[in-house]
């Protein structure tokens, strides 16, 4: 075997059924990459010596037993959880190790990567880019073959908009399909855990083990997620719709080009492409805003210094931007204002989508407006920072589950296809993804470490 | 929207988070130019929308009432700052600091 590392998760699971290589030749592959590349790309906080199991990254802001949690964050720079998230739980069952924590904005904050308390992630593609956030260090290792799968946490963007700016796959399901339970809460009715991936069937597989019912999450769905392997799919007469408000003022033209070859590329693949409307997204920014930073508010007062963690003095100043907006749009007087205006925005931001899928079967467009930037360019300019999740905040509005697939190259650094879906309908989000995929295979490109 | 440092004070007391000048001055600033961005949920007419709060379509949850494991006193307690008689300490609430 030449390259163990460069396997997909099933690929990998099929070599140790013939047994190409033994779990412990799997985990040294594994650590020996990360011991020469994680000190170039930061994206490991913390790393297990495993010398069996499937390795696995996990972002650091789902507790594991017995494994240091931060979160990013100096509050919990000395956090051990004395219990796993229910994902974790999930993940062993299946022969899954926790190959290492991986860095992240402080409590999932950020779109860039940068807000982490522990040192910003390197981009694999370029050392000088960002690589997007909140899940910058999942991705990273996914796509510098430092792992053979991750989880991150998607709340406005974070696990798909870093898998654009990395050339990975990523899923964020449809609200309610994932227990949340052990999932640091940043705002409790958008957070959504999902995988990171190298390819789309690998998604899928992930989402199939993490799925299903909790009675420590009671908005989580009973139903497990499972179809069958995506081969052979098929997505002839498929209706693609496109949004011309994903095309708009702000998009790079790079971007664009890349997309608008993605497009015409499902519709050789016989899928019928429709133009639909998404009127209020130019809202959703905002109205995220205003809810996301309310929600912030009020879980973060459990950060009281008593039953874990440091002082209040200890968040980073992303953390406290978001807590100050948050207590101030439910203050007196600026409740109906700011949060129960923003909630009406959310409703018909939902509604857009249900008409816009009764035209088409998906939603496809942009996932991030720009490719990578360069380290440091937009930590001075917060809202600046919260326009690049224009395109992947609204799906969070709704709950609907949305795809990160790998599309081409602008200038060199990758971009990725979303892919959105309805409510519950992952499966035709990833056999769009997967047809896609097989049909281009942007995924095999690696970048140049 | 001017959010003037008077009412960054008095929010960070609110939040319980302690401030410097600096800060004070940079949120002044930072959360003025977001709540302007914001302004512009007021182009949406919202008269008769009914607000969301949740997106998971579930209500009425129930769980079986039966007993289940949890955690033992000394994994709880693992993380505290201050332990006390195998409990957290905290400051009193009814005395003055």
């Amino acid at each position: 075997m030449n390259n163990i590392t460069s396997l997909t998760l099933t690929e990998t699971l099929e070599a140790l059924k013939r047994k190409d290589f033994s779990e412990e030749e799997l985990n040294k592959a594994y650590l020996e990459g990360i011991e020469k590349f994680n000190p170039k790309l930061n994206a490991f906080l913390e790393v297990r010596k495993n010398k069996s199991g499937i390795p696995a990254a996990i972002k650091d802001a789902i507790i594991t037993r017995g494994i240091k949690t931060t979160a990013g964050s100096k509050i919990l720079s000395n956090f051990i959880p004395p219990y796993n998230a229910t994902v974790i739980e999930n993940l062993l069952e299946q022969g899954v190790s926790v190959l290492g924590k991986t860095n992240c904005d402080e409590f999932t904050m950020g779109s860039s990567g940068e807000n982490s308390a522990y040192g910003v992630t390197k981009n694999p593609w370029d050392l000088n880019k960002v690589p997007g956030g909140s899940s910058s260090g999942s991705v990273a290792a996914v796509a510098a073959d430092l792992c053979t799968f991750a989880l991150g946490t998607d709340t406005g963007g974070s696990i798909r908009q870093p898998a654009s700016l990395c050339g990975v796959v990523g899923l964020k399901p449809s609200y309610g399909r994932v227990s949340r339970y052990g999932a640091i809460a940043m705002a409790s009715s958008f957070d959504q855990i999902g995988p990171i991936t190298k390819s789309v069937d690998d998604a899928r597989l992930v989402l199939e083990w993490i799925s299903g019912g909790d009675n420590y999450d009671s908005n989580c769905r009973k139903e497990k997620f499972k179809i069958k392997s995506l081969a052979g799919t098929n997505i002839k007469g498929l209706k693609v719709g496109v949004p011309k408000e994903y095309f708009g003022k702000g998009l790079d033209s790079g971007v664009e080009k890349v997309i608008q070859a993605a497009i015409k590329k499902l519709e050789e693949l016989g899928a019928e492409v429709v133009e639909v409307a998404l009127l209020h997204t130019e809202y959703g920014v905002a109205a995220y805003y205003i809810l996301g930073p309310s929600e912030i508010s009020s879980n973060y007062a459990r950060f009281d210094g008593i039953r874990y963690g440091g002082t209040r003095n200890n968040f980073g100043s992303e953390v406290k931007r978001r807590i100050m907006l948050g207590t101030y749009s439910l203050s007196t007087g600026y409740y109906d204002d700011y949060y129960a205006k923003a909630a009406k925005v959310r409703t018909l931001i939902r509604g857009d989508f249900e008409k816009a899928f009764e035209k088409c079967d998906v939603i496809v467009g942009p996932v991030s407006p720009t490719t990578a930037w360069d380290l440091g360019a937009k930590t001075d300019n917060p809202l600046a920072m919260y326009l690049s999740d224009v395109y992947t905040i609204v799906a969070n509005l709704a709950g609907i589950p949305g795809l990160s697939v790998p599309c081409g190259f602008s200038e060199g650094l990758p971009v990725g296809l979303q892919i959105l879906g309805k409510q519950w309908d992952e499966q035709t989000i990833l056999k769009v993804g997967y047809a896609y995929e097989q049909a281009t295979e942007w995924y095999k490109e690696k970048p140049k470490l | 929207m001017q959010l003037i440092k008077e009412e960054v004070k008095h929010i960070a007391k609110l939040a319980n988070l302690p401030l410097t000048s600096e800060e004070e001055e940079k949120y002044s600033q930072q959360l003025s130019n977001i709540l302007e961005y914001i302004e512009k949920l007021n182009q949406v007419d919202t008269a008769n929308v009914k607000p969301t709060f949740n997106v998971s379509g579930q209500s009425n949850v129930m769980s079986e009432d039966k007993t289940i494991a949890s955690l033992f006193q000394e994994e709880a307690l693992s993380n505290a700052p201050k332990v006390k008689d195998n409990m957290f300490e905290t400051k009193g609430v009814f005395e003055n600091e």
